[in-house]
């Protein structure tokens, strides 16, 4: 149980530090850490395939998107960044709120779910998700690691050269 | 076996990025031939190839989920012939050889990204090999770094990542129905599930996501301004294979083997493409670039295959099929020879070319044999597909749409035609004077692709079973 809450906490600080920090590229891996220590939760609370397609997209391909995305664009100057922080937590300071309050009403009423789901799946080890039942999964982010990365690279490249 | 077409390319780029740089370099065109020919044999001769090297010795070896169909075998020789010509094209234009190399790297990987595509037969391994050919393509349309082609690069990035999320949910959803991702699991729990509305909805997503990657109307925004900003390579690649295969086949397949041809699965198919053909080929009147009127033929063309799809009958979806085959090969001639054209004058604008075929000739001969198969006449490669969707349609009772695409096969003619007056007939322009026929490299992607494009319609007795038996894999 110690061990869940310090994984909560893991990742609420690893998401308010995607949200928080200034460099766009530090947002996004921020974000991939979230998904990561989400991974985390789902395994142990016994969704082995969510947790791995979670550790795919989230931490894998989105990544790989955001940080091809940034290497396409200007960094911002320090005067606009400290700028759109103004604007942002004036525009969202309502949002935490929000979600605050949601989550205390979603805990005191009971939902039953509408929709008659499939058997919960046997507890697999994660090794044997990964590299067992998913890795054909697994080549394919390898692959999309390598195409991300050799995209940027490239990219970059012929930016320094001009 | 088939493992060894993703792995390939992959292990390919590794090699080409070892130490020893320069000799690499020079083999990067070499090493990436061998591997597009490997490919194209193995997909026109699958068993006589695993006999001659044992291949599946190595298969066994490397076991992924990878197989492979007829249909399968048809995408894997599309993505092989216009690779192919895109590869040969590329070496042409390129000024430097280290923009060459880093171009053969990437376009490994997206081949490696398309192969798995088409070689998987689980939906969410199916979605990590669309994202590789996604990201692959991003890279390669801003490849010019230049801000034209970064726009496109952004546009295509933006639509796409709506598409992926679409995608997602209805993945999500048909996890919650059947609790597992391979095509055959799906299929048999949507076949027993009684949540009908999840699986409609799962499904509704799904057909917008694939509408969104193929360019089809009213999802084609996109489409002209990519096909248009990228680089003239990366436009025969997009146009020829990337949006078949991410869109077009993934429909296929996932209509066909998981959701399966249903009342309004066929209904939403007809008109989604009965609009593309018809809208798209008005567009493409209009246009006075040439390649974005290239593009706009493009989503009309892919409205005739999802036409023949939405008949919801053998003959319909083997008219599809040879519909796909016939429109990478003569729709990449039409990009390759746009290259040619950009690439000898410089513009694509339509209004500033004319009298091409006195100094271009190879490439004003090619280009009418696509234009007219394009158009479906006879006895080119795609009359015989168009004829095979319009019979189908009438066989299928669909009268209307099968006289709207008679008709729209009409208007694809006067475009086409009127490309080809302005840019190849007519008198030569004093300013065009100078300008000589592009080289070997560029001929030669030209001639094989109009070879096929006559080839397969004088042989169409002889290559219609293909197609026919490919029937089996949807």
């Amino acid at each position: 149980m110690q061990i869940d809450i310090a994984i909560l906490l893991a990742l609420v600080s690893a998401a308010l530090w995607s949200v928080m920090t200034r460099s766009l590229l530090r947002s996004a891996i921020g974000l991939a850490f979230t998904s990561v220590i989400l991974t985390i939760i789902m395994f142990r609370m016994g969704s082995p395939l969510a947790a791995v397609f979670e550790l795919s997209v989230c931490a894998g391909l989105i990544s790989v998107l955001f940080v091809s995305t940034i290497s396409l664009t200007h960094p911002l100057t320090a005067r606009e960044v400290l700028q759109h922080m103004r604007e942002r937590l004036a525009r969202f300071w309502l949002l935490p709120v929000i979600l605050i309050a949601v989550g205390i009403i979603l805990c005191l009423v009971t939902i039953k779910p509408v929709i008659p789901l499939p058997p919960p799946e046997p507890i697999k080890d994660v090794r044997v998700m990964l590299w067992d039942i998913r890795k054909t999964d697994l080549l394919g982010q390898v692959i999309v690691l390598l195409t991300g990365v050799f995209g940027v690279v490239i990219l970059f490249k012929e930016r320094v050269k001009k | 076996m088939y493992s060894c077409l993703v792995l390939a390319p992959f292990l390919g780029v590794i090699i080409l990025n070892l130490p020893f740089r320069a000799i690499m370099r020079k083999a990067a065109f070499w090493l990436c031939l061998l591997i597009l020919s490997a490919q194209i044999c193995l997909a026109l001769f699958p068993a006589a190839l695993s006999r001659l090297c044992g291949i599946n010795a190595l298969g066994s070896f490397l076991q992924f989920d990878f197989t492979a169909d007829s249909l399968t075998r048809l995408l894997l020789l599309c993505i092989g012939i216009v690779l192919f010509a895109v590869l040969f094209v590329q070496r042409y234009i390129a000024k430097e050889e280290a923009r060459f190399f880093n171009f053969v790297s990437m376009l490994l990987l997206t081949l490696a990204g398309m192969n798995g595509a088409v070689m998987v037969r689980d939906i969410f391994s199916l979605y990590v090999f669309l994202e590789i050919t996604a990201v692959g393509s991003f890279i390669l349309i801003a490849f010019n770094d230049d801000a034209d082609s970064f726009e496109g690069s952004f546009k295509y990035m933006v639509l796409s990542m709506v598409a992926t999320v679409l995608m997602l949910a209805s993945i999500a959803l048909l996890l919650v129905v059947s609790g597992d991702t391979s095509f055959s699991a799906l299929r048999s729990a949507i076949q027993s599930s009684p949540n009908k509305v999840l699986i409609d909805i799962a499904l509704a997503i799904f057909l917008c996501a694939c509408f969104i990657k193929a360019g089809l109307m009213p999802f084609h925004g996109w489409l002209p301004d990519v096909y248009s900003s990228a680089p003239a390579s990366v436009s025969v690649l997009l146009a020829g294979i990337v949006t078949k295969t991410v869109g077009v086949y993934t429909l296929m397949r996932i209509v066909g083997s998981v959701f399966g041809f249903g009342g309004p699965i066929k209904n939403i198919l007809l008109v989604v493409g009965a609009l593309s053909v018809v809208l798209a080929a008005f567009a493409a009147l209009g246009q006075n670039n040439f390649k974005r009127m290239l593009a706009y033929s493009s989503i009309s063309q892919v409205g005739y295959i999802i036409l023949g799809l939405g008949c919801g009958t053998a003959l319909g979806a083997a008219g599809a099929m040879f519909h796909l085959f016939n429109h990478a090969m003569f729709k990449s001639l039409l990009f390759v020879n746009s290259a040619a054209v950009e690439h000898e004058t410089g513009t694509r604008d339509m209004g500033k070319l004319s009298g091409l075929a006195q100094r271009m000739p190879l490439t004003g001969v090619t280009s009418i044999l696509a234009s007219l198969s394009a158009a479906g006449v006879p006895p080119l490669a795609g009359f015989w597909s168009k004829l095979l969707i319009i019979i189908a349609l009438w066989m299928a009772g669909l009268h209307s749409y099968a006289v709207i695409a008679v008709l729209a096969s009409i208007l694809t003619l006067a475009y086409l035609l009127t490309m080809q007056r302005s840019v190849f007939f007519g008198e030569l322009k004093g300013d065009l004077a100078r300008v000589k026929e592009s080289g070997f490299c560029m001929a030669l992607p030209a001639v094989i692709l109009a070879a096929i494009t006559v080839g397969v319609g004088i042989a169409f007795p002889f290559v219609i079973n293909i197609f026919i038996s490919s029937v089996s894999g949807v």
